[in-house]
């Protein structure tokens, strides 16, 4: 019994240890000479029978398929992240108060002294212009501040193209509309606004409608303080006017008169002025100081003190703002 | 007249929606256009003609205007870098 | 709460249409796609505040004349003109945060040929690495 297990284990072991019987046809290879260990150091990543770890697969999978596989990810993520966003922000609103009632915390005393005393005190019919013309006009004057940056800073992104020869396409443009036709001059202007095909319906309707539009972002600007508007709806009803004119005859018709200096200059000035006259009545205001402004009787064109001329200053800056985006967009220039 | 704002609500949040599933620029800006528009009856149902007025004159004119001129501006740096392209191949 | 929703409509609609304009932020790879969504839910906060201000049965805050031609100064004949005020500047400031944003697009085109955000970010890392390529190599020459 004991030699038995002693006889298999024998086995065993030699078989385990390569001592067993061998085949006759084993081809034994010759033996390679033994590594020193300053000649050659042995490469474990590069030899032959070294497998591949699961971080090494890790790693190649990550940069065959990770990027697509993080898109995804991201994608599933967002669109949890939107749904709770929108489900928190719903559980919400089902507990804000009614809409519509009058005793909400937003129908504070601040309404109150706005509606009972903006009248007499700003003299205007519409209680939003002598809001942020009068009690809030710091921020309005901001908000002009911020526009004309906005503008700079488009003319600084866009407006760093190479400055075209003037003087070179208004020859062009004269020849093109004296009724020699330069097919040529596309090359010369990448942008098709200075040439134009003589787009008779555009023309016509332009030399109709321009006229009424300025006429009517002058009303809206001017009763800013008596009909719903202001300086902002009625500037940007004016620069429509111009776009539309540049679009039907051409940026060098508009730049006869209004040109990047005319913009400059008449959006800063426009700022300077708000900027003093606030100034002033803010400073006789604060300090319990007659200043001098009359207000005149509601409803009147000149009445409401400063309201009328602070809404034609940021008139100017929105029209010529607005204008000055669509021009650098599709000139590079003003 | 609360069905009109239940509509008029609807409305918004399907031009929000097709916005962003709308495969073409030019469309989506479009739809962006219709979408302030639908705003400027929603401020005067809201009893503010102020904001009607702003919202009509500049979210639905010069915002898309301006949107419309930067694609037309694309189109043109498009061919363009086309026109480089083929000088090269040649 | 659906009930409570309902009477609420303005400010759930507010809130579904800007958790889409934020949908759109994340999820649109075109620039431009991206600038309407920062629009969608501006108008979205300025809806919601609108919808704060109103109060029912009431007219706009522009003054009324009685009968006998005298102005009607009593508060429950307006609605709220507060709101009206903030988002009126809100507005015309969304338009140059929208005009800056479309000037840079613009810029990112011209540079890279493409309105993709992550296309143009890759051609960007692997312009860094050129530019870090010929930095080491002007410094190996500078070596020598």
């Amino acid at each position: 019994m004991n030699d038995e297990i002693k006889i298999i284990w024998l086995k065993f072991f030699n078989w385990v240890m390569g001592n067993g019987p061998r085949p006759e046809n084993e081809i034994i290879p010759p033996e390679l000479p033994p590594d020193l260990p300053f000649t050659r150091t042995p490469d474990k990543k590069h030899s032959r029978f070294h497998e591949i770890t699961i971080s090494e697969r890790l790693i190649q999978w990550l940069s065959l398929h990770g990027l697509h596989v993080f898109a995804n990810f991201y994608n599933i993520l967002s669109i949890i992240v939107c749904l709770l966003i929108i489900a928190l922000m719903l559980m919400t609103v089902a507990d804000l108060p009614p809409f519509g009632d009058f005793h909400n915390p937003a129908n504070n005393e601040v309404v109150e002294r706005y509606i009972k005393a903006g009248a007499r005190e700003t003299g205007a019919e519409n209680i939003v212009a002598g809001m942020i013309l009068d009690y809030r006009a710091f921020d309005t004057f901001g908000e002009s501040a911020v526009l004309f940056t906005g503008a700079i800073t488009v003319l600084m992104i866009l407006g760093t193209s190479v400055k075209k020869d003037k003087s070179e396409l208004k020859r062009l443009h004269l020849k093109t509309h004296s009724g020699f036709e330069d097919r040529n001059f596309l090359a010369f202007a990448p942008s098709l606004h200075i040439y134009r095909d003589d787009d008779a319906i555009l023309r016509g309707v332009a030399s109709l409608s321009i006229p009424v539009i300025i006429i009517m972002g002058c009303v809206v600007i001017i009763s800013g303080h008596l009909t719903p508007g202001g300086g902002f709806s009625g500037g940007a009803i004016l620069s429509t006017a111009l776009i539309l004119c540049a679009n039907a005859y051409g940026f060098i018709k508009v730049h006869e008169f209004f040109s990047e200096r005319t913009f400059i200059v008449s959006s800063s000035s426009a700022l300077s002025i708000y900027a003093l006259a606030k100034g002033y009545s803010f400073l006789t205001g604060a300090n319990h100081i007659n200043s001098g402004i009359p207000i005149g009787t509601i409803g009147d064109i000149f009445s409401a003190g400063l309201i009328l001329p602070l809404n034609i200053c940021v008139g100017i800056v929105v029209a010529g703002t607005l204008y000055g985006f669509y021009a650098l967009f599709s000139e590079g220039e003003i | 007249m609360i069905i009109i704002e239940y509509m008029l609500l609807t409305f918004l949040i399907v031009c929000a929606l097709s916005v962003s599933i709308s495969k073409n620029l030019l469309n989506s800006v479009i739809i962006f256009m219709s979408y302030s528009l639908i705003m400027a009856v929603i401020w005067v149902l809201l009893r503010s003609p102020d904001l009607a007025i702003t919202e009509a004159a500049v979210g639905a004119g010069v915002t898309s205007v301006l949107f419309f001129i930067a694609l037309r501006r694309l189109a043109q740096m498009r061919e363009h870098f086309r026109k480089e392209t083929n000088q090269e191949i040649e | 709460m659906f009930t409570k929703l309902l009477l609420n409509h303005y400010e759930a609609a507010a809130v579904i249409l800007s958790g889409i304009g934020l949908a759109n932020l994340l999820l649109q790879k075109n620039m431009i796609k991206k600038i309407i969504g920062l629009n969608i839910m501006d108008t979205a906060a300025y809806l919601f505040l609108a919808a704060k201000g109103w109060v029912a049965g009431r007219e706009a805050p522009i003054l009324l004349q009685d009968i006998n031609g005298e102005w009607i100064t009593r508060v429950d004949t307006y609605v709220n003109p507060v709101p009206a005020g903030l988002v009126l500047t809100g507005i015309v400031v969304s338009v140059s945060v929208t005009a800056v944003a479309l000037s840079l697009t613009l810029k990112l085109y011209e540079k890279y040929g493409t309105l993709n955000i992550d296309e143009a970010l890759l051609a960007m890392t692997e312009e860094q690495k050129i530019h870090e390529a010929i930095s080491e190599h002007a410094n190996e020459e500078i070596a020598i």
